[in-house]
């Protein structure tokens, strides 16, 4: 006989040693595999980062967002009724998780502040392995972490943001934004406004001191002036400011007939009471009724300003109470979940999960430069705002926009918002270029 | 051994290895990722700076972070419009912070105590409020001063052409994101606590202490103490001004909330935790607020789940219920116990604890040879 007789031993260290001679090269080569990118999914799950508010002025938005996330997750996950994966266009997703690997998440505090939420991002990014960063309620958050995950290699999609920047000027080719912005609120708003209030109104701005609120004043101000409307004045007031009365006291004497508060969250319910306080709804002036418009509305800041929202006029991504398809399949997963409506932060959060897992989904590969050519012009419908289109010149959703009025007789504490039109897709698209802007390369990165 | 590690260079020595080993023994705290590793040296060379004013002279600055955001400023508007090497970028960002610790000394040094406080943290809101709207052209308002593709960058254009995208910070050709940006950060934590050694030890601390103990007495010595205390305030302004720096190279971002008041009580906060006019104490205190604020602040109820699942049932929901109050958003609130049983329990913070522990196990009898570590510089 031969003495070549196998041994348990001797097959286990044969076994060994032929893995790592496999395995060498592959660690040498790692730099040319084509498919090699940053937190590239290797095991059976996926991690997803949440980076929202839960703390500071916008910590009511951060936890709706979060409990869409979830019940997102759920859903890819196969749990649950399915939600909008039932309705949307797109049948790429299976509920299996994302290409057959489940969804797992991790979750970071943005304190509203674009230091913390970058150092939320990285840790999720650097630490927990986190393929796509997804969240944040504030223009200045989301500005920041997009740039940021640019320079990483990492898939931003975009929470609730509203200023022009985000898909303007600051634009980035791993960013993507389905939330409206601030000047199609203007371009939704101003035909309802001359409708309603007539041509020949003067108005008054008040605007949150910051990039969302200039971007919102000069949007408004374009289109209100375009309908043949005067600026009395436009008047910044701090962030978080609190006491609105030292800027509401000069407002009826300028001769407006019309105020507009640029301001969002806890700002919006403080200087709204507070003009309603002082009576203005009640005044004439120019022979005409004063009104008040908040040109960027949502409901949890309508809970907010309780009463004195009724009747005033503002725009808004998507409301509970719409009844296509999509809209009804979200309100009732999330309400069976939760036990109450999604507020639009809640919606645009859940879609923008959502088209990330289908466009992984149809790109076939977790692949950054591949889902960014997945998203970019791609059309879906059934997620509750219309037919949609992801364009790829700007990384902006185009879709219906709601002009809302706060309800007179709200049937529950949760029926504040009336739509009072929904102004079709074509009325609120503009031309990519006037923001100006750059995409930047869209090329993979190791971290 | 406590004679030996008081040598310089055996202290230096010492104190580089833990620095620069950070990435090994902070894996088992899952603190090991460059980014918190980056902070955790940045925001040491902060606290040891503010403790240079605050722990030697006394003197309780509350708006220490406005030198922190000009250092970040000056950093990021260097990489703009100069080059993305880093070299400029601190050094434009310590002298702008150095200038400004200067004008803001010059000011707020003709009072002490509160009054002083007050002014420093006046002027830092100051900062704080321009910086967020009115010089919204220079600093970009609440968005963030950030990198775009169409910043001249003279020096970097005249030799190179830019690539797509924008470019990295970089050490003449290393990148200064990632592990590279820890070990440079790491690297001048190491330059900064040697200097502040130094001025420890120098006859000019010992001033600085006896400014603390009893101003007036070093007044009626003849000794004029308004200069020596604006030097410390300006070093101690120069020390803030390199963390932004080093803040913006690991990132280049420069955003206003670094100088709201919140981020100057931080500093003020790590301080008193890690041990008021002790040499690592600050360092100390900035890392396990950095820890908690990174670590504490992402655990969420699966993460406890999945930590208490050798629980019963109903034991297990009930203590992730209760500890879900101390993480994830509840992170402020575990700062704020720390803090008051820091506090109370250990007034000259961890490093009082620290001390006693040494006490207790050199030999509960023969403690009596440390009167030296019994006696707090300058408390």
């Amino acid at each position: 006989m031969s003495k070549f007789t196998m041994t348990r031993r001797g097959l286990l260290k044969a076994g060994a040693a032929s893995g790592v001679a496999l395995a060498a090269p592959m660690s040498f080569v790692r730099g040319a595999y084509a498919q090699d990118f940053c937190n590239m999914p290797t095991g059976g799950s996926v991690t997803l980062g949440f980076n929202v508010p839960q703390s500071g002025p916008y910590a009511d938005e951060g936890a709706d967002e979060l409990r869409a996330y979830q019940l997102a997750t759920k859903h890819l996950n196969g749990e649950g009724d399915g939600g909008l994966l039932n309705t949307f266009s797109s049948k790429a997703l299976k509920g299996n998780g994302i290409l057959g690997k489940k969804v797992e998440f991790v979750t970071g505090d943005t304190q509203t502040k674009s230091d913390a939420a970058r150092a939320s991002a990285k840790r999720m990014i650097e630490k927990d392995g986190a393929i796509m960063i997804t969240g944040g309620s504030s223009s200045g958050v989301a500005v920041a972490v997009q740039g940021l995950c640019q320079e990483m290699g990492v898939i931003f999609m975009a929470g609730l943001t509203h200023s022009n920047d985000t898909t303007g000027k600051d634009k980035r080719r791993y960013g993507f934004r389905h939330f409206f912005n601030a000047y199609q609120s203007g371009l939704a708003l101003g035909p309802i406004l001359a409708e309603e209030l007539g041509k020949d109104r003067t108005a008054y701005h008040l605007t949150a001191d910051y990039n969302w609120g200039w971007t919102q004043e000069e949007s408004i101000k374009d289109a209100t002036e375009g309908l043949g409307w005067q600026t009395a004045n436009a008047v910044r007031t701090p962030l978080g400011a609190g006491d609105f009365s030292q800027y509401l006291t000069p407002v009826l004497n300028s001769g407006a007939d019309v105020l507009i508060l640029n301001h969002y969250g806890k700002d919006m319910v403080n200087s709204l009471t507070q003009a309603v306080q002082f009576g203005m709804r009640e005044k004439q002036v120019n022979g005409k009724d004063f009104q008040i418009v908040v040109p960027l509305f949502s409901r949890l800041m309508a809970q907010g300003a309780g009463e004195n929202i009724k009747g005033i006029l503002g725009t808004t991504n998507w409301n509970w109470s719409l009844q296509d398809e999509g809209s009804k399949a979200f309100v009732k997963s999330f309400g069976q979940e939760y036990g109450f409506p999604p507020s639009q932060a809640a919606q645009t959060c859940y879609v923008q999960a959502l088209l990330y897992a289908d466009a992984c989904e149809r790109a076939g590969t977790f692949y950054p430069p591949e889902v960014i050519k997945a998203l970019e012009g791609f059309e879906f419908d059934g997620m509750g705002n219309g037919a949609t289109l992801y364009r790829g010149a700007d990384h902006q959703c185009f879709k219906e926009v709601l002009v809302v009025k706060g309800n007179e007789n709200p049937q529950s504490q949760f029926d504040l918002l009336e739509v009072v039109k929904i102004v079709p897709r074509e009325q609120v698209t503009y031309d990519a270029s006037i923001f100006g802007g750059d995409l930047g390369p869209a090329d993979a990165k190791t971290c | 051994m406590k004679e030996m590690l008081n040598r310089e260079p055996f202290a230096l020595a010492a104190f580089s290895l833990v620095i620069l080993l950070m990435p090994i023994w902070l894996t088992p705290f899952g603190a090991n990722y460059p980014d918190l590793l980056q902070k955790f040296a940045i925001f040491a060379i902060f606290a040891m700076g503010f403790n240079i004013l605050f722990g030697l002279t006394g003197y309780l600055s509350f708006g220490h972070a406005a030198f922190l955001g000009v250092g970040s400023y000056a950093a990021v508007w260097s990489f703009k419009l100069f080059t993305m090497n880093v070299i400029p970028a601190i050094f434009f960002g310590v002298a702008f912070a150095g200038i400004f610790a200067l004008a803001i000394g010059y000011v707020s040094l003709r009072r002490s105590g509160i009054y002083f406080s007050i002014l420093t943290l006046a002027f830092a809101q100051m900062s704080y409020n321009l910086a967020y709207s009115v010089l919204t052209p220079i600093t970009n308002g609440e968005t963030g001063l950030q990198l775009t593709l169409q910043d001249p960058r003279i020096i970097d254009n005249a030799f190179t052409t830019p690539g797509a995208g924008l470019p990295e910070t970089n050490l003449f050709g290393i990148d200064m994101s990632g592990y590279p940006g820890f070990y440079f950060c790491a690297v001048v934590l190491i330059i900064c606590f040697f200097i502040t050694r130094r001025i420890f030890n120098s006859p000019f601390g010992l001033t600085l202490r006896g400014i603390k103990s009893n101003q007036n007495r070093m007044g009626y010595t003849g000794l004029n103490t308004r200069p020596y205390t604006l030097t410390a305030f300006v070093i101690s302004g120069m020390f803030a001004g390199l963390a932004g720096s080093l803040l913006a190279v690991t990132d280049p971002l420069a955003g206003a909330e670094r100088m709201q008041w919140t981020a100057s009580g931080e500093v003020v906060l790590m301080t008193i935790l890690g041990g008021v006019g002790t040499l690592i104490g600050p360092m100390l205190g900035a890392w396990l607020i950095k820890y908690l604020e990174n670590i504490f602040s992402s655990f969420n109820e699966i993460t406890l789940e999945h930590f208490f699942s050798f629980l019963p049932e109903g034991l297990q929901s009930f203590a992730v219920e209760l500890a879900s109050l101390f993480v994830g958003e509840g992170w402020h609130l575990t700062l704020g116990v720390l803090f008051m049983l820091i506090v109370i329990f250990l007034p000259g913070g961890l490093m009082e604890g620290w001390r006693r522990l040494l006490r207790r196990f050199s030999g509960g009898g023969g403690g009596k040879s440390e009167p030296a570590a019994a006696v707090q510089p300058a408390e």
